[in-house]
């Protein structure tokens, strides 16, 4: 039992989500520079991002759009009349000392989305969803990592600074006992789909293009919602579900001990799965938040929302639906495909020929392996779904069995070229020259002939030893059954 | 009652970073709170009939359509800067006290 499942047993978990996702709009939020991601350092701004004196935003009205229609697929009620609000802080990561934010007057708000988990549905609230504007990317120096531990100052690049980005918030999601850490990945999972088939950011975790905190806090089954902790740094499906099992075997040994939670902002570290306390968060009264001065209030027209629900695409869950029954998978196949972030690779996989089953196995048994071992998102892995189609035409034209196969991935994500390649370069192919095999099997009578006559004798089963011989003498490269066939032919 | 306390003003002083001395902290309480003062007498007249104004001008829905423009040169960019290096900015660390 994990140490999760465990603190599960004695307590209840409470999550709750905050995924701030990047737009793709073509420019930032409050001013017309481009939002290319990857550009040069300070290339991307503008007096507007920089906040120098004189300088007013405009809002784009394409993130507005997008930020509605974010809301909708959500089932948000979308406000007739917010403002923007100001959220001062002290640090570099924005020039203006400020943050344009929302604050209580979101756009959209009061939502829900439904999401599959193993075998069930789960409706989670949506408490609110809002614009802002990212912050710039600051590079710590003079430490020995690169993390703010132990630098002595700072680098920062504004060219992030003022990209629209919209913040998700879910409501507190209790009653889902020792699954709080699978169903946290699950509503990520699903929701970057949304956003996805939205079209309005290409929710790149790994570029940070979508973000999460995640909130945790346990309680007794007879008692009030324990105190939560805020887990950032959680940017991976993976790291998702980490971090809520962290958090809920850390809280559970604090508890257990008779110690007490304290509500605190933590970090989240890849390498060893921990969290850390982090710094103390600045209550929201020291953000002195209050009404943008230099934007006019937003008014979205009744008609106006009603052209972009017109225009919402099917639902993710709907074409999920309708890719198991095409593909016949099985309910919880096609969860394991979704909350592993894999529709795609599938659906490409299928495309450039494979079975619907053989790319599900691939992708989620032997690459999900892989990935987990290396400690990497699926999609991360240097692997294209047209080399795992390649791969299973190769097994199915018996060329390779499961094992060399298994082999031939692994060549193929160390970058070795595509499994024809690796498979040549590394002389993996099974052995079905006719007159090798025969060669070899004839060889492992003539060294076992007791077991030989056994089977001569009517012992059917002790033909596994010569087949063990022969899948040994060719380096595992010959196909067992044809293998097995060739010892009874010859000695029955 | 004073409309903000030493306390208080020591506190804005530290979320904005500001080094405030002692004589500084007794002279701006002072005169902030003269400023509060003044302006909660708005308030006063303030009735049912008359909402909370944050804008002054009776506009909403001021958008621009999502077209690029000329960014600054990145020697103009980076001319404002208290200090550069790798084409960044170059600031203290912060933090420092919060670890």
């Amino acid at each position: 039992m994990s140490a999760s499942t465990a603190a599960a047993a004695r307590y209840e978990p409470v999550i709750g989500l905050e995924v701030h996702v990047e737009l793709g709009t073509r420019t930032k939020m409050f001013c017309g520079c481009p939002t290319v991601f990857g550009a040069e350092p300070n290339t991307q701004v503008c007096p507007v991002c920089l906040g120098l004196p004189g300088s007013l935003p405009v809002a784009n009205k394409a993130a507005i759009e997008a930020t509605i229609r974010i809301g909708l697929a959500l089932n948000c009620q979308i406000a007739s009349w917010c403002r923007f609000a100001r959220k001062n802080y002290f640090y570099p990561d924005m020039p203006k000392n400020f943050q344009i934010s929302q604050y209580d007057e979101p756009l959209c708000t009061d939502g829900w989305l439904d999401i599959d988990v193993d075998g069930e549905v789960v409706r989670v609230g949506i408490e609110r969803v809002h614009l802002e504007e990212d912050t710039g990317k600051t590079l710590h120096v003079g430490g020995a990592t690169g993390r703010i531990h132990g630098a002595t100052e700072s680098l920062v690049d504004y060219n992030r600074a003022g990209i629209p980005l919209v913040e998700i918030v879910t409501k507190p999601v209790p009653g889902t006992g020792a699954l709080a850490p699978v169903v946290a990945r699950a509503y990520v999972a699903q929701l970057r789909e949304l956003v996805r088939s939205l079209g309005v950011s290409d929710v790149r975790m790994e570029q940070g293009s979508m973000r999460c905190d995640v909130n945790t806090s346990l309680h007794r089954p007879d008692e009030p919602w324990g105190t939560r902790t805020e887990t950032k740094n959680v940017n991976s499906l993976r790291s998702v579900e980490r971090a809520v099992r962290a958090e809920m075997a850390r809280q559970a040994r604090v508890l257990a001990a008779g110690g007490t939670v304290t509500q605190e902002t933590r970090h989240f570290h890849e390498d060893t799965g921990d969290t850390t306390s982090g710094r103390s968060k600045e209550t929201a009264t020291d953000y002195r938040y209050f009404p943008e001065p230099d934007l006019v209030p937003l008014a979205p027209d009744p008609q106006w929302v009603q052209t972009l629900r017109a225009g919402l695409p099917e639902p993710p869950r709907t074409r999920h639906r309708q890719l198991q029954v095409h593909w016949g998978l099985s309910d919880l196949d096609m969860q394991a495909i979704v909350n592993a972030g894999a529709v795609e690779l599938i659906e490409a996989t299928v495309a450039a020929g494979a079975t619907p089953d053989a790319a599900r196995k691939w992708w989620l048994q032997e690459l999900s392996r892989q990935a987990n071992e290396a400690g990497v998102e699926l999609t991360a892995l240097e692997v294209s779904p047209v080399s795992v189609a390649e791969l299973q035409r190769l097994v199915d034209d018996g060329k390779l069995t499961d094992k060399l196969a298994r082999t031939v991935l692994a060549g193929v994500v160390a970058g070795e070229g595509t499994p024809v390649e690796v498979m040549a370069a590394r002389g993996l192919e099974v052995v079905s020259d006719e007159a090798a095999l025969g060669a070899a099997v004839d060889a492992a009578i003539a060294a076992n002939p007791e077991v030989a006559q056994r089977i001569r004798d009517g012992k059917v089963a002790a033909a596994g030893v010569l087949v063990g011989a022969v899948l040994r003498s060719t380096g595992g490269q010959a196909d067992a059954k044809a293998v097995r066939e060739l010892v009874l032919a010859r000695l029955c | 009652m004073a409309a903000i306390s030493r306390a208080e003003v020591a506190h804005l002083a530290h979320l904005a970073r500001l080094a405030v001395t002692d004589e500084e902290l007794d002279t701006f309480a002072g005169q902030l709170d003269v400023i509060l003062q003044s302006v909660a007498r708005v308030g006063e007249v303030a009735a049912d009939d008359i909402p909370p104004t944050s804008h002054s001008v009776p506009l909403t829905n001021v958008l621009r359509e999502d077209v690029v423009q000329p960014c600054l040169p990145r020697e103009d960019v980076l001319a404002g800067a208290p200090d550069v290096a790798e084409d960044r900015f170059r600031v203290p660390r912060i933090l420092d006290e919060e670890e």
